[in-house]
């Protein structure tokens, strides 16, 4: 509905122009709420045409050199790993902008160990971001009251319950539930559950070193790797960095 | 809506002009080159990190905290209307293109936004599919291809024997039925010309893919769950979207043409 693209403009006025004051930026707010309340018909088609529009008309026509430049060729810096989640776009929490990111969405952002065989869409991705995109650093980001990482903790493993789908490809993160479990197998599920997140995203960080354009990458100084979690509950993001440090040898004379 | 859209576009007065200001992310691309750059320096991942630091406290001051309750509710539970399935290309990203929020569309990225069918067994893509169309209830699904996409034109490059040491090749080759039509139907066309024609029958092909699923074809009979195909075309800024219209007999004929519903095309 058009109500959509009044909503978008609205909060696009409220986040470019700090200077609204708080009367204004109040009645702004009260007229977005408003116009959020839900539709007795929810039409998904004008929802696309809404949103495509407002692209158009504040980026794409606003920065049209730059979107040139674009359509010649991408040379983003970064590789993301996100969660499929439709909370958790990294467009919106690290405001990545068109060119930036190539970006991957999966279910709890996993990475599996190198496999040709099975996991040919992941390695699709890294073999095509590092060897022809150029990236110099790769970001995985996992999240809070992930979805996934749920399924993954909950389901039994005693083969009581089949698997489906979601558990063939969630048990990727099996190391990384049990080194929670092991670690704190009493605290209660929530907790594990956001422990888990941040594990297999390590475990990620972990299995992205199988891949060979990664080790050679690595070696050559060219690649970083990073780790992240948001939490949404608290608007907290953590970011830290994987890092390889090499000591200097220790020579051990001839006797 | 059609009526906002024709005003804008015979009043130059609406007409958005270029900004003048630089842009921060413009400026680094005016800079660089197209060669790998080393991140050498530990200044310059250090850098990084804040400039990370700082995109996200932007984000929580202006969107988080300017929506708090809305977030607090998002955090309790998503119950998006879409599942999304876009390449992972950089400049296709559908919470910019199609301005999807926090909590609107559940996304699988991958190369050339290809869905696989039941039979090629596990993967991530059907993983997601599941997860969104049985416990999250999604309602539409839609597939987005785009313009000069690398995905397939590495499926138009390559041989008809896939070279088991690429990931990529092990990947496209998904799209594969795409890749035979287009040889067939545009064999007269320029190479460039082919890969735009593949790029749109391979998301016809990902909409045939996805009723390989039966609990998606069972939804989508019962007209609970609709899927589109969009497609992007980023050198003229245009988007093109269309409905599968459900019938029986699209399966029926491996080539069968799928027969579609309101086509749009926005320029």
């Amino acid at each position: 509905m058009a109500s959509q693209l009044a909503i978008q403009r609205l909060k696009n006025l409220l986040s470019e122009k700090e200077e609204l004051d708080n009367v204004v930026a109040a009645k702004i707010e009260k007229l977005t709420a408003e116009l959020q309340r839900p539709d007795d018909h929810f039409d998904p088609v004008q929802r696309i045409v809404d949103g495509f529009i407002n692209f158009r008309i504040n980026k794409f026509e606003k920065y049209p050199d730059y979107y040139n430049e674009l359509a010649k060729g991408q040379n983003p810096k970064f590789l993301v790993f996100a969660c499929s989640d439709s909370r958790v776009s990294p467009s919106h929490i690290l405001s990545f902008q068109p060119g930036e990111a190539f970006m991957v969405r999966n279910i709890a952002n996993m990475v599996p160990a190198f496999n040709q065989l099975k996991y040919a869409g992941v390695g699709a991705v890294i073999e095509y971001a590092i060897t022809v995109l150029g990236v110099t650093n790769i970001l995985v980001i996992g999240h809070s009251h992930c979805g996934g990482i749920k399924r993954l903790m909950t389901h039994p493993e005693d083969n009581s319950v089949p698997f489906d789908f979601i558990d063939e490809w969630v048990k990727i993160g099996l190391p990384a539930k049990a080194k929670v479990i092991a670690k704190e197998g009493d605290a209660d599920i929530e907790e594990q559950c956001e422990d888990c997140a941040r594990e297999a995203v390590n475990l990620s960080l972990v299995n992205l070193q199988s891949y060979p354009y990664v080790q050679k990458a690595l070696s050559d100084k060219n690649l970083a790797l990073r780790g992240g979690y948001y939490d949404f509950i608290h608007g907290v993001l953590e970011l830290w960095e994987v890092g390889s440090h090499i000591s200097p040898p220790i020579i051990v004379p001839t006797p | 809506m059609l009526s906002f859209w024709h005003i804008c576009s015979n009043c130059p007065g609406l007409t958005v002009k270029a900004s003048r200001e630089s842009l921060g992310i413009t400026e680094q691309h005016k800079n660089k080159n197209n060669k790998l750059e080393r991140v050498a320096e530990t200044d310059d991942r250090s850098e990084l990190f804040e400039d990370m630091k700082q995109r996200f406290l932007d984000f929580k001051k202006h969107k988080y905290m300017g929506n708090l309750e809305h977030y607090q509710n998002l955090a309790k539970g998503q119950a998006p209307k879409f599942m999304v399935i876009s390449c992972a290309d950089s400049r296709v990203c559908p919470s910019t293109i199609l301005g999807f929020q926090p909590g609107e569309a559940f996304i699988v990225r991958n190369i050339a936004n290809l869905v696989p069918p039941l039979e090629s067994g596990p993967s991530e893509t059907n993983a997601a599919l599941e997860f969104s169309v049985n416990f999250l209830k999604i309602e539409n699904i839609l597939v987005v291809g785009h313009s000069c996409c690398g995905g397939i034109r590495a499926l138009m490059g390559m041989d008809d024997e896939v070279d088991k040491s690429s990931f990529i090749q092990n990947w496209v080759v998904v799209g594969k039925d795409a890749r035979s039509w287009t040889k067939a139907a545009a064999s007269k066309l320029s190479f460039d010309q082919q890969c735009t024609h593949c790029e749109k029958e391979s998301i016809n092909r990902s909409l045939l893919n996805l009723l390989t699923y039966p609990w998606i074809e069972e939804k989508v009979k019962k007209g609970v769950l609709a899927v589109h195909g969009g497609y992007y075309d980023f050198v003229e800024c245009t988007f093109e979207k269309w409905t599968l219209d459900y019938k029986e007999d699209n399966l029926k004929e491996k080539h069968g043409r799928i027969s579609v519903k309101n086509h749009l095309f926005w320029r």
